[in-house]
């Protein structure tokens, strides 16, 4: 099992270490309710030191992402340098091989994605990009720790003050360099934050201030509940290569606006959205006691209309929730359905996802 | 901790004995180390009064913010109480697991039963605590 750069201050910590997707990682460092709390009203911070950051260089960098992702990177240079943008790398029948972040920078292209997809996305990548002029480097040189919460800027800035304009001024899904670190305001939880990428060597002292400033090391599960109530999709579950953008609300960052631009996977997609055969993600809230899991049923006049791909219990809201799939052709106009749990069917009301942003319940 | 006074079985319940009026009456619980394991929980199921139950028989459902687990029955016997604070506030398995955090009380119909159970110092030594 691999460790991250902060494996001991875990331990310093008292967290509980599982492995996960072949790393020893946090999951709680005592009560994952009480991390996610600290996130959703103060500031929690997150070792995502796993994740995979690739730099793309090369003259050919913008044409080969062009080609390789299902958004479309020349937004981001109209942007402007420092910008960054959600997209879904497709497969040739239109499934997601992956969700990601791509970073627009004075140092070129960089992407962040998934630890548990971090083989078959390199081998990928690699294959893709042997038509263009471009390299591929795996940064593993450097760490991203996630510091997410409404006070989560404000503390960083009192343990680094010369940041102070620099990041109170740094918009959404915006990035900025200083000092060797970069700064990117994004994240995982629905709530305001950065997501900070450093040198494994200074990773340790940062981590240690942000600990002075009173910010709480927060663990896998909480990372897990805090996602799940901002409806943001976990790779593996809410999606996979067999899945769809259409099918995993992924459809907004497909972008088909340039005719002329091939990307892998757009053929297949475009057809699969003439298809009647397709499901839609929508939200679930459980209306009585117990927890929606993965793998639960969903049921409407006795039949079968789709499946819960991450339930569990939402902390902010005191009420299990869940992220399903359910028959394209489900009305929206219906709002109640039943859950089968253990044979049970429980009744849950449909909606919009997400269920909380910046520490408010936001569904109807 | 695991004191003496307890039984435990691979499920992680424990079972206190006592007697009342001539009937043995199990306490039951799921141990410190189950809670431990299953994180902050966030609902109980119980079985109901008056239902009767057998040795290892699925009898409830515990279920934290990460995952669901089955509660088994360690005991032979009949459900007489189970513990109302507990489904209102399941945390409470968690701050006291053998104590306010019981679960339920069952009339013993078959007391030899318990003597398959497992002893403190056997359950510690299952779980991989040191005396």
């Amino acid at each position: 099992m691999q460790h991250t750069v902060f494996y001991n201050e875990h331990l310093t910590h008292s967290a509980k270490m599982v492995e996960f997707c072949g790393w020893n990682m946090p999951i709680n460092y005592g009560s994952q309710i009480k991390e996610h709390e600290a996130v959703r009203t103060d500031a929690g911070m997150f070792d995502v030191a796993h994740m995979v950051i690739t730099d793309i260089r090369g003259s050919g960098s913008k044409d080969f992402l062009r080609y390789l992702l299902s958004n479309d990177v020349a937004k981001l240079e109209q942007q402007g340098l420092g910008k960054a943008l959600y997209s879904g790398m497709l497969n040739e029948l239109g499934c997601v091989i992956d969700d990601l972040i791509v970073y627009y920078t004075d140092f070129g292209y960089r992407i962040i994605s998934n630890a548990g997809t971090a083989e078959k996305d390199q081998l990928w990548m690699k294959r893709q990009s042997e038509k263009f002029n471009v390299e591929l480097i795996l940064r593993d040189d450097l760490s991203i720790l996630a510091v997410q919460g409404p006070k989560a800027i404000t503390k960083l800035i009192a343990a680094k003050p010369e940041l102070a304009d620099k990041l109170s001024n740094l918009k959404p899904f915006s990035a900025i360099a200083d000092a060797g670190i970069f700064y990117a305001r994004t994240g995982y939880t629905g709530e305001d934050g950065l997501e900070i990428v450093l040198p494994n060597s200074q990773a340790v002292s940062f981590w240690r201030m942000l600990v002075a400033q009173g910010v709480i090391p927060c663990g896998l599960a909480a990372r897990d509940t805090l996602r799940l109530e901002a409806g943001m999709n976990l790779y593996g579950h809410d999606m996979d290569e067999s899945i769809s953008p259409l099918e995993c609300n992924m459809d907004w960052v497909v972008d088909l606006s340039d005719e002329s631009r091939s990307f892998i996977g757009r053929d297949a997609y475009q057809k699969l959205k003439t298809s009647v055969a397709l499901f839609k993600q929508v939200g679930l809230v459980l209306l009585g006691r117990g927890v929606l899991r993965e793998g639960q049923k969903i049921i409407h006049d006795g039949a079968e209309i789709g499946v819960i791909t991450s339930g569990t219990f939402s902390p902010s809201l005191k009420q299990s929730i869940a992220i399903a799939r359910i028959k394209k052709d489900f009305l929206d106009e219906i709002k109640t359905v039943a859950v089968d749990i253990r044979g049970n069917l429980e009744p849950v009301k449909v909606v919009k996802l997400p269920f909380v942003r910046r520490g408010k319940r936001v569904y109807e | 901790m695991y004191d003496n006074e307890m039984k435990f079985v691979d499920t992680h319940e424990w079972v206190r004995l006592s007697s009342t009026g001539g009937e043995n009456i199990a306490t039951i619980g799921i141990t410190a180390h189950a809670q431990e394991l299953l994180g902050d929980l966030v609902y109980i199921e119980l079985p109901s009064v008056g239902k009767v139950v057998n040795f290892h028989e699925v009898v409830g459902v515990i279920e934290s913010v990460k995952a669901a687990s089955d509660l088994y029955s360690p005991v032979v016997g009949e459900i007489i109480e189970v513990n109302d604070a507990v489904i209102a506030d399941p945390t409470l398995a968690n701050t006291d697991p053998h104590g306010e955090g019981w679960l339920f009380k069952a009339k013993l119909t078959d007391i030899e039963q318990m003597s398959k159970l497992m002893s403190a110092a056997q359950y510690k030594a299952s779980i991989g605590e040191e005396e």
